[in-house]
């Protein structure tokens, strides 16, 4: 077994005074997937931002390549690709304006990949509508399709699935599924199946350690 | 593009896309300065005396109208997170959000109060004066605005606590800004008021950018 690239130990967080999750510890190796589960208020956005570093953890530490990403945020940051419950998209800018904008953001340039991006979700068609323009559902496209052009070797996705009809979801299972098998990782918070073979799981409800698939 | 150049680019292109926004700011300060003759009445001498201290108060009151989005939007529709996660230091992206506010009020503020000047019966000297000293003022008040914004992300009724924070941070540079008009009614010259003001500029943009980065890291939590 590959050893791991993301190792997370006794990580803990609290907000306003609640214990939101304690001592929570994975690892995840290349192309692996977690996916976190739990009902609502359980702790898995917190735990995304926590990991993100948007969040500072109460305790605990998050280690990538044996290295403590509290030691240098700035390139732990350069790692992240983030899909939060909000699709980070400025409503006045294109589609394409939005893509160019965070990749940018992130030091990079979209170059030729931006149509790779656009294609992935069915977006081509929509490049140059202003985003305020678009429904739920294409927005969360729109989202995705940064992520994907991002080429960030760890996924954090809060409800990728949200908004999402049936085409939408198996773009965004292909996409998962290529980064994965090019040596990603993802922790995706879902209150559905992702459909993704042999995800670990980790249940926010009450457990702290990590199940892995059979 | 560096991180810096691409959020300012990115909030130009936004105000461009929406210039209206601006354009309220702008007539605020024209419908507020306008105001004053009327009441005052005409005596020019009466209104040449006040015009310095009535027009930076109008700008500086039509800059924090529109200092309360310089962040809240961003907040909203989830765009600060990627602020917060780029790989570069936020105080950057605080700094370029900070010049942009200054481009679109600071700047055209600057440049419209000499005209706004002529109805107060200001000289030539006076006037040229006047958008002087609010050229080298006002990116104060867009960075001291933007900790105050930054400061009030997501409170409650955050346009009144925003002017409250914002307000007495900003009484130096409306003191020395409106003082060099009257120094130069005096005979005197305005040199040593716009150094002052520069000053003012300099202490702003060496602290606020750290400060704001810290409120909006306060926020995003």
């Amino acid at each position: 077994m590959a050893p791991p690239l993301l190792e997370v130990t006794g990580l803990s967080c609290r907000r306003g005074g609640r214990l939101v999750f304690d001592r929570l510890s994975f690892a995840l190796s290349e192309g692996e997937l977690l996916a976190l589960t739990g009902r609502n208020g359980s702790g898995k956005t917190s735990l995304l931002r926590a990991l993100a570093g948007l969040t500072p953890p109460h305790a605990g530490t998050i280690v990538w390549q044996g290295a403590d990403v509290a030691q240098d945020p700035e390139t732990w940051r350069g790692r992240l690709a983030w899909l939060g419950h909000l699709e980070g998209l400025k409503g006045d800018l294109t589609v394409m304006e939005n893509l160019v904008f965070a990749e940018r953001l992130r030091g990079g340039e979209a170059g030729d990949r931006l149509e790779g991006a656009l294609l992935a979700f069915d977006l081509l068609g929509l490049s140059a509508r202003e985003v305020r323009t678009l429904s739920a559902g294409q927005r969360r496209r729109t989202a995705l399709a940064r992520i994907v052009l991002s080429q960030a070797p760890l996924w954090l996705l809060d409800e990728p699935l949200n908004a999402l009809d049936a085409p939408a979801q198996a773009a965004f299972r292909t996409a998962l599924q290529a980064h994965l098998a090019a040596g990603g990782l993802a922790i995706a918070a879902t209150h559905a199946e992702l459909g993704i073979g042999g995800a670990q799981r980790l249940d926010l409800r009450g457990g702290t350690s990590v199940e892995r698939p059979a | 593009m560096s991180g810096f150049a691409t959020v300012l680019m990115r909030d130009l292109r936004l105000v461009w896309r929406r210039p209206g926004d601006v354009g309220v700011v702008l007539a605020f300060f024209v419908v507020a300065t306008v105001l004053f003759p009327l009441g005052v009445g005409p005596e020019t001498n009466v209104l040449a005396r006040i015009a310095a201290g009535v027009l930076w108060c109008a700008a500086l009151f039509a800059a924090l109208l529109s200092l309360e989005r310089l962040f809240a939007a961003d907040h909203e529709d989830g765009t600060l997170d990627l602020l917060l996660l780029a790989p570069w230091p936020l105080e950057l992206a605080a700094l370029a959000k900070c010049l942009a506010h200054w481009i679109v009020t600071g700047l055209p503020l600057s440049l419209l109060a000499p005209v706004l000047g002529i109805a107060f019966g200001l000289d030539g000297r006076s006037l040229l004066a006047l958008g002087a000293t609010l050229l080298v003022g006002t990116p104060t008040l867009s960075l001291i605005g933007g900790l105050a914004a930054a400061l009030t992300l997501g409170a409650r009724k955050s346009g009144a606590l925003l002017a409250l924070l914002a307000l007495p941070l900003c009484v130096p540079t409306l003191i020395f800004g409106a003082g060099a008009i009257e120094t130069l009614a005096a005979g005197d010259g305005i040199v040593t008021h716009v150094a002052i003001l520069a000053a003012l500029a300099l202490v702003a943009l060496a602290t606020t950018p750290w400060a704001i980065a810290a409120a909006l890291r306060q926020a995003g939590e």
